[in-house]
């Protein structure tokens, strides 16, 4: 009964603050070298919503993309300066285990790129390595899980020890957002999830995006506006390493505040 | 204001212009029929009245024409923000223009009727308002075309005169309704003439609103001014002698 309280309370609790922020990001600059990438961004991700990251090539949206998981510290030469919170904890903190940040948040590429395995182990392997899984059962269980939350699960479960590299594009695609959601992340980062897959596979991840949404927190980077303003929440403009705009979708798409925004979002220049 | 830097698809800036352009000629034609309804009223001129009511269709052809253009600009093009305004816009607008092309030919349908009624005194305040109306009209218009706030805020207030106008001219043709019996058909015909010009006055409005959404991207802020209270008149018949 106490379990059952409790859980309802969560729940009424976030229904009383929709627009809780999971990320608070505050004046990022990202260094490239000599070269600076971000000047002075402050951004909000709002929970259990979908944030898209829109702006011309080179603008710094996959680059603010990157910080959220610290890819960028892979990068030679790259530097993060700036405080970005997720639920309250800053992520750059040198005692910060790098590896459970990115179980916590996870993140989908542009092309879809699943490991040379079975269908099976690309989805198992995540949550074996976390310890999430012990034995045979439980990792059956996620990677049902996992492949249902994708929406994959139907196409592929008599076929779970084939290759995934096997599978068409949208399918691969949906795999690699199968195995990202293993290890029960709390926010996912999506790259131009879409850009190599055809329309009808592009509309099964978007609508899988919308579902998705429910019970994670996604920040998506895409060259579509019309898919921006399709599945997100939130839009953010980049443009020449400055967020320029940030709003609801709607107003962004209907009623841009900013010159900029106008002009990128109406085809006047990019 | 539409940013001053064109589309990278010059097409697009093609389409655009080309809705904004029939706007322009239905507006034309609509202020045109009007101009010449109320002419037919004053004149008593039958035959132009017919002129009028023959000639709405060409409005009604060009709103169709807007129809095909705004919906194939949105399936192919997708606008956004400014240019997804214009597109809206343009449909909400021409369908106020061709409402107002409808009042018109009303108006000369019933112009026709009374050319064959003797005259009475109010047929000369009608076409008074009517001129006020036509000049809300033409100002609406104008705010279109120039893509100008202030001008529609201006046309939005002015709509009152015409309501104001019109309750006047209500209260006048009962009076005269009950003076004599003989009165009440040409009359009645002036009442909806009348209320004809009225709703035109309101289209006009819409129009001015729109205009400001078109450039501002918002309403107009505040509850319009209301002029009409012809809901609300009552005449008492003069007493038995």
């Amino acid at each position: 009964m106490e379990g059952l309280a409790s859980a309802g309370q969560m729940a009424a609790m976030q229904a009383a603050a929709p627009d809780r922020p999971k990320i608070v990001a505050r004046d990022i600059n990202v260094y490239y070298g000599e070269k600076q990438a971000l000047q002075h961004v402050d951004l909000d991700v709002i929970a259990h919503s979908v944030t898209a990251l829109i702006g011309p090539s080179g603008c710094g949206k996959s680059t603010f993309l990157r910080c959220l998981n610290r890819m960028n510290d892979v990068i030679e030469g790259c530097r993060v300066v700036g405080d970005i919170r997720m639920d309250g904890q800053d992520i750059y903190d040198p005692k910060l285990d790098v590896v459970q940040l990115r179980a916590r948040v996870g993140m989908v590429f542009q092309k879809p790129n699943p490991f040379p395995k079975s269908i099976y182990d690309n989805v198992a392997y995540g949550p074996r390595i976390h310890g999430l899984t012990r034995g045979k059962a439980e990792a059956d269980a996620v990677v049902e899980g996992s492949l249902r939350r994708a929406g994959l699960w139907e196409e592929v479960k008599d076929r779970l020890s084939e290759a995934g590299t096997g599978l068409s594009g949208g399918q691969q695609q949906r795999l690699c957002i199968a195995r990202a959601i293993a290890v029960s992340p709390e926010v996912i980062l999506m790259d131009e999830p879409c850009s190599a897959l055809d329309p009808i596979a592009t509309a099964r991840i978007e609508e899988l995006i919308d579902e998705l949404r429910a019970n994670y927190t996604i920040v998506i980077v895409t060259h579509s506006m019309q898919q921006a303003a399709r599945v997100s929440q939130k839009t953010a403009f980049f443009h020449l390493g400055i967020l320029v705009e940030t709003g609801d979708t709607e107003q962004i798409f209907t009623n841009p505040r900013d010159e900029r925004t106008q002009g990128y979002i109406t085809g006047r220049f990019g | 204001m539409a940013p001053a830097h064109e589309h990278i698809v010059r097409s697009f800036d093609e389409n655009l212009e080309q809705l904004r352009q029939t706007i322009v000629r239905m507006g034309g034609m609509a202020e045109s029929q009007l101009a010449r309804a109320i002419q037919a009223l004053s004149r008593r001129d039958a035959a132009l009245a017919g002129e009028v009511v023959r000639d709405d269709s060409a409005i009604d052809r060009l709103e169709h024409e807007l129809s095909h253009q705004a919906v194939t600009l949105l399936a192919l093009r997708q606008p956004m923000g400014v240019d997804l305004r214009e597109v809206v816009s343009a449909l909400k607008v021409s369908s106020d223009i061709e409402r107002i092309g409808d009042y018109a030919a009303n108006v000369a349908k019933r112009a026709i009727a009374l050319s064959q009624l003797p005259p009475v005194k109010p047929a000369y305040a009608v076409p008074r308002l009517a001129r006020l109306a036509q000049d809300i009209f033409k100002e609406a218009l104008d705010a279109y075309v120039h893509r100008d706030p202030v001008r529609a805020i201006d046309v939005w207030r002015r709509d009152e005169e015409v309501d104001e106008v019109y309750t006047g001219l209500f209260r006048e043709l009962l009076t005269y309704m009950m003076e004599d019996p003989r009165n009440i058909s040409p009359c009645t015909h002036l009442m909806f003439i009348a209320k004809n010009v009225e709703r035109i006055g309101d289209h006009a409005t819409n129009i001015a609103e729109t205009v400001h959404y078109l450039v501002k991207g918002t309403p107009i802020a505040g509850g319009r001014p209301k002029g009409d209270a012809s809901s609300f008149e009552v005449v008492e018949p003069p007493k038995e002698a």
